[in-house]
């Protein structure tokens, strides 16, 4: 799925990865947990999830938009029990 | 009847279950490393327990792209049979051979015991060996084996009867104490909707020998001889 033609641009992604809200997190809740511990006990709703970057060569924007969701459908995020949000940056001549 | 182990980098029960297979029941199995694929002479593919590719990223997410598990795919899609053990559990789900997910257990915990399962059907490959009902004890040790879907999966596998194994007390009763995990409706094992993919947490291979003091899961690899002998008659 590489682009290698001159217009090729380079896009950096930065992805969210979280779990949907009817998963239970019991790491939030431990996180939390320790939280309150420390005095935090008005701190609610700890989610932990996973956030990557990346960089891709794509034509433009919208192709990188494209691959990214396949890219996080197939492999970073499992539908199941995740969703995932992506931001793609400016993009710098390659 | 030939078995085939797959063994990825970070599995570390392929050869539990290739001793059984080949030692206990005399069985000719051939370990499947992960960059290989040709599972043409293999009836019955293991995907064994482990941390396979050190179940970064998601337990078993990397694992479903290894060229030894598409042609495990494909083996499935012939209708013959699959089984995956833990790890190999999840590896099954990443790839929607079976459905639902298994995510981190309820108590933060890696639950490493050794716990009773009812076996809820017995008129399935993977089961016909025990009685209906039949309480037995299997090794379970993971941190991830908190079963997961949505409500209309688990209706589904509920009404189909794909729910072979499930989490009890002594008395037989899935209750929330007899819930090691989280896992919903206390799932420890499924089957997919024709029954020859088989997934479950618990480690039949590590209870199949008798010098380790219980072999309440031969009579799984037991039973697959006879269905893998029926197969082939």
């Amino acid at each position: 799925m590489t682009s290698s033609s001159a217009q090729a641009h380079l896009y950096q992604a930065k992805i969210y990865v979280t779990l949907r809200p009817s998963v239970l997190d019991p790491a939030g809740t431990a996180v939390r947990s320790g939280l309150a511990h420390m005095g935090y006990d008005n701190v609610s709703k700890v989610r932990i999830g996973k956030y990557i970057e990346l960089e891709l060569t794509a034509e433009n924007e919208a192709s990188a938009q494209t691959q990214l969701d396949k890219i996080c459908d197939q492999l970073l995020a499992n539908p199941v029990i995740e969703n995932y949000r992506i931001e793609v940056l400016e993009a710098i001549a390659a | 009847m030939k078995f085939g182990v797959i063994v990825f980098p970070g599995a570390n029960c392929d050869r539990d279950a290739a001793y059984v297979l080949r030692d206990l029941l005399g069985q000719p199995t051939k370990m499947i490393w992960h960059e290989d694929s040709d599972l043409s002479d293999v009836d019955t593919v293991i995907v064994p327990g482990g941390f396979s590719y050190g179940d970064y990223l998601r337990c078993g997410a990397i694992a479903q792209f290894s060229p030894a598990m598409q042609a495990t795919a494909a083996h499935a899609k012939q209708g013959k049979l699959v089984m995956g053990i833990c790890n190999g559990f999840q590896v099954l789900t990443e790839m929607g051979l079976l459905p639902g997910a298994l995510v981190r257990n309820r108590d933060l915990h890696f639950v490493c015991d050794r716990l009773p399962l009812k076996v809820e059907r017995t008129d399935s490959p993977w089961t016909q060996n025990y009685t209906p009902g039949q309480i037995i004890t299997l090794p379970v040790a993971h941190g991830e084996g908190c079963y997961y879907a949505e409500p209309d999966t688990i209706k589904a596998l509920e009404d189909n009867d794909q729910v072979l194994f499930r989490y009890c007390d002594a008395k037989g009763q899935s209750n929330e104490a007899a819930n090691p995990n989280g896992s919903i409706n206390n799932i420890a094992g499924i089957c997919n909707r024709a029954g020859n993919v088989l997934g479950l947490m618990p480690h039949p291979e590590r209870a199949a020998d008798a010098a380790l003091g219980n072999t309440d899961g031969l009579a799984l690899f037991e039973g697959l001889l006879k269905a893998v002998a029926v197969a082939a008659a």
